[in-house]
């Protein structure tokens, strides 16, 4: 098996084993960006050079005898809106496409105190807006699973540099399901944690108070792994909680008897791809086989989600991206005579259309003789989603839902409307407005050979329940030995 | 209608800057001043990506300054972003708060033009950050940021529209500047910026109950500014309705050097600020323990002092109510008085001299330069007959110049007190010697020619002759 087919627990065994060094693994990664990454796109910066130098200086430390962390050596991709001191930091944008950040965000603090080494920064849409990765302003990252399908977004460079192996695994972040949808387009497992379990520090700011960094890998256990690093109590970042730590790896026990699993109908109703609904059926029969019970109910409120996430997230970025105004950092317009200018001038070159879009959507809603109808209204309705949730979580563990109602779409067949392109979000978003944690595992693929991905949302804090969740059903079909991704053109 | 018949409505929105050792939401430097942008990190600098952490100092100030003005305080309160775009804001947004403040419904009391107690109400204190300051070039090139100043921490106190002059304006204010002073929660330094008011002004006819349309000064920062932009700004309002105009909402500035207001933006152009609540941050809860225990180690109120000093030290109401008005007055009487037991003449001093050469070098109290023990020298050695009080206006003045030990200052300048009987009578013999005229009108029953030769005296020894020595000397002299 190849070096980069490897997840990272298969890795760190070969480590331990001397079997493989740290120098051999990351000139793989290395190799295989070189190789793949013209077809894939899915690097905004590669550090290949950097990278292969803290690969000798770690291999070094390890044959002095000095005591090394487990993950000391395994390589990661950054989704490219995570602060890194002294490496760009884009988000995607012409804003901020020569933004070097004085800092490092308190994720990549811990990224590198582990010694992991960072293979690059991954493509996004243009600050994390978007379900295509194809709102970039710096490219159009490809689906490994076929080049002419989008990634998802909008970490869709992040999931596609795993799914295409150029990654063993990767930082996403996740709004309204920018981990779980691409992750479900391309194959691989995508973990939004609870709201406040990760610290925000150093994430640059689409919607504060959904905005949550996760873990893009190949399996779940890798998941539970980077999950056991990114979780704790920041003080730099008030809203992160302060939870008991739970090591979420000896969470997965590959057993789900007695499990109680909801099916929210509304997630099922008409617009579900016939492909990904059959595959979902399936799925659920698996986890009653497994010893699983499984429930129909209703979610009625879910069908107002989508509406609430878009006014609110709206609403926080109109305000969270008014510092991109060309005066300290970023993209200044070269035409100006006038402050004004330089603002309006400079924010509508720097931003893209979905950006510029969102901007003045949340502003509008913000408007004074407005805020009641628009955003008081969806915080009500938030409150809403949540206690129904809540409900939820009384009767069952788990709640399983497609994570997409469709797989990987062609490049361009969606770009051109952004309602269309909102409803790709209809599974994922009501899970960020009640602040809870999902995750997307592969769970079939369609007729065309693309992968269909399912969601299991777990109730505030309860990652290890949907993490063993999703580890058992991963045991059962062996997804990652039966589909590969083709790189089809 | 005369000018007399209307009546002036005054507002003020206080901006008071707290001196917590570090900023609002991180922990550079709330120092004032410093090298431009060297106060500064990413979360005040507003890099992408960082999020502000509320300095729980500044919520223990604001509900200081929420109790000593009888405000009540809210358990539950949270913070708001004022969205707008300015150089000086670089995260674009004030975080400030909206519709859950600290501190509501509280009062001050001033004295109204009749010399009566009045009531000011407080609506709230809120607490939100300062903004960066920006130098403009002065040949027009451009200008510079400077963030030291942002996420500076700010209590606003926004008062109900209960004044009704000038006068009382600057009484409220200074009233609450006296108060921030005594609970030590902010330097209220207004040359530095540190306290200063958004003036509201309206108009009305005696009688009428609704109030006139207000118009708002913002950024003052003197009382002699506010005092003359309200009477500016009220005469020209009542000028516009006695004209059969209507006075419009309107934001203005006030020019300290034309003495006029000047539109600097009308109701057309009222800002949007879509505030919502910041999702950055949690929100703030208090509990009743915190806030009691707040409230039990505030320290002395302005009005308990000023009733102590009528009762230990049978000062005036009045001389009472100057010194306590300033906290720092009022500290350096108290400071003085461990080291001297003579309360009406420390009190005599700092009201006179000392708060005249204040004003005349413009300094605040707080710059006063030497200590409550020096001053108690002086007074001492005033007491024991070592000096005239005629010397001792010079030793104050010497204290502001260069402070030090008035024993050694009247040392050095030779300015100790002739006493010394046979040096006093030679100088009485010279004096009567060169005044001829002066002696016959004593002698011809003038009384008041002692007083002319005993300040001829003083002349010729500059001060130093012991004045009650003198007299008694020179009827002495003069009876033989």
């Amino acid at each position: 098996m190849e070096i980069t087919e490897l997840t990272v627990h298969e890795l760190q065994e070969k480590i331990k084993s001397k079997e493989l060094t740290i120098t051999q693994i990351t000139k793989a990664y290395v190799d295989r960006i070189q190789d793949k990454e013209k077809d894939v796109n899915a690097f905004i910066t590669t550090l290949t050079d950097e990278a292969i130098e803290k690969s000798k200086e770690i291999e070094e430390k390890i044959n002095n005898g000095e005591e090394v962390s487990n993950l000391a050596g395994i390589p990661i991709g950054i989704k490219d809106n995570i602060c890194t001191k002294g490496i760009k930091t884009t988000c995607a944008s012409k804003m901020l496409e020569n933004f070097v950040a004085p800092y490092d965000a308190t994720i990549i603090e811990k990224i590198n105190s582990e010694g992991l080494i960072n293979l690059g920064k991954l493509n996004m849409d243009e600050f994390a807006m978007g379900s295509s990765t194809e709102h970039s302003a710096l490219k159009a990252t490809k689906n490994p699973w076929n080049l002419n399908t989008v990634p998802g977004g909008s970490s869709g460079g992040s999931a596609a540099a795993v799914s295409a192996n150029m990654v063993p695994w990767a930082l996403g972040s996740d709004t309204g399901g920018s981990i779980r949808q691409p992750a479900s387009l391309c194959g691989v497992v995508g973990l939004k944690p609870t709201y406040g379990l990760v610290s925000r520090y150093g994430l640059v700011a689409f919607a504060s108070s959904l905005d949550q960094i996760g873990p893009i890998t190949k399996d779940v256990m890798d998941s539970a792994i980077l999950l056991n690093l990114l979780v704790g109590r920041d003080e730099r970042d008030t809203t992160s909680l302060d939870t008991p730590k739970v090591d979420y790896v000896d969470c997965l026990k590959n057993d789900v008897k007695g499990l109680k699993i909801g099916i929210p109908k509304e997630f099922y109703a008409e617009g579900l791809n016939e492909e990904v609904r059959a595959s979902l059926n399936n799925a659920i029969e698996k986890y009653k086989e497994l010893g699983a019970e499984v429930e129909e109910f209703s979610l009625d409120i879910a069908k107002y989600s989508l509406a609430a996430y878009y006014i609110i997230a709206c609403a926080e970025a109109s305000s969270n991206l008014g510092r991109f105004d060309g005066i300290r950092y970023g993209y200044r317009t070269k035409n100006y005579e006038s402050l004004e200018d330089i603002y309006v001038n400079s924010r509508s070159e720097g931003f893209g259309d979905e950006v510029k879009r969102r901007i003045i959507l949340g502003t509008y809603v913000l408007s004074s003789g407005y805020y009641d109808a628009y955003y008081k209204k969806a915080q009500q309705v938030r409150t809403l989603v949540k206690n129904e949730f809540d409900k939820a979580f009384e009767k069952y563990d788990v709640i399983i839902t497609p994570t997409s109602p469709v797989v990987a779409f062609e490049a361009g067949t969606k770009s051109k409307n952004p309602l269309e392109m909102y409803l790709a979000d209809i599974c994922t978003v009501s899970v960020n407005v009640a602040g809870l944690p999902g995750i997307s595992i592969p769970c079939g693929v369609d007729s065309n050979g693309l992968p269909i991905g399912m969601q299991i949302i777990g109730n505030r804090f309860c990652e290890g329940t949907i993490l063993n969740t999703a580890y058992t059903f991963e045991q059962a079909i062996k997804f990652r030995d039966n589909f590969k991704p083709t790189f089809k053109k | 209608m005369a000018k007399n018949d209307y009546e002036i409505v005054v507002g003020l929105e206080i901006h008071a800057e707290l001196k917590t050792k570090t900023k609002i939401f991180c922990s550079c430097s709330n120092e004032f001043g410093g090298n431009p942008n060297t106060h500064c990190c990413p979360v005040c600098m507003a890099m992408p990506g960082a999020l502000p952490v509320l300095n729980e100092k500044v919520v223990e100030y604001a509900v200081k300054a929420g109790l000593a003005t009888g405000c009540s305080i809210s358990k539950d309160s949270k913070n708001d972003r004022k969205n707008y775009f300015y150089p000086d804001t670089p995260r674009a947004y004030q975080i400030s708060q909206f519709d859950k403040p600290l501190c509501n419904n509280g009062y001050v009391e001033i004295e109204d033009e009749d010399g009566n107690k009045k009531k000011i109400g407080i609506l709230r204190i809120h607490i939100e950050d300062d903004a960066g300051k920006l130098n403009h070039n002065e040949f027009g090139a451009g200008s510079l940021v400077d963030l030291n100043r942002a996420g500076a921490p700010l209590i606003e106190i926004v008062s109900l529209p209960d004044m009704r002059s000038a006068k009382e304006a600057e009484r409220y204010m200074k009233k609450i500047k006296s108060i921030l002073e005594y609970i030590e929660v902010s330097d209220c330094k207004m040359q530095e910026g540190s306290l200063r008011a958004d003036v509201n002004v309206s108009v009305r006819k005696k009688g009428d109950t609704k109030f006139g349309t207000r118009t708002e000064m913002k950024g003052m920062s003197s009382f002699r500014s506010i005092v003359r932009a309200i009477e500016y700004e009220a005469e020209r309002q009542i000028d516009v309705i006695e004209n059969g105009g209507e006075v419009f909402q309107t934001t203005l500035r006030w020019d300290d050097i034309s003495g006029r207001t000047f539109l600097m933006r009308d109701k057309e152009d009222a800002q949007d600020y879509r505030y919502f609540p910041e999702p950055d941050l949690v929100s703030i809860r208090l509990s009743d323990e915190y806030i009691e225990n707040v409230k039990n180690n505030l320290p002395e109120l302005p009005e308990s002092r000023k009733q102590r000093y009528l009762m230990e030290y049978g000062l005036s109401e009045k001389d009472a109510r100057l010194l306590t008005a300033s906290k720092y007055l009022s500290d350096l009487f108290e400071g003085t008085l461990k080291e001297c037991s003579n309360a009406k003449a420390t009190a005599n001093w700092i009201l006179s001299d000392i708060s005249r050469i204040l004003n005349e070098k413009e300094m605040e109290a707080d710059q006063i330069p030497f200590t409550a023990k020096e001053l108690a020298k002086m007074i001492e050695l005033i007491d024991k007959g070592t000096i005239s009080s005629a010397i001792a206006k010079k030793v104050i003045e010497e204290l502001f110049e260069n402070p030090q030990d008035p024993e050694i200052i009247i040392k050095e300048k030779g300015w100790i007190q002739i006493s010394d009987e046979g040096a006093i009578r030679e100088i009485v013999l010279k004096i009567i010697e060169a005044n001829p005229q002066s002696v016959a009108d004593y002698k011809g029953g003038k009384d008041r020619a002692i007083g002319f030769l005993v300040g001829q005296a003083m002349k010729e020894t500059k001060g130093k002759a012991n004045p009650g020595m003198l007299n008694k000397m020179f009827i002495e002299e003069l009876s033989k």
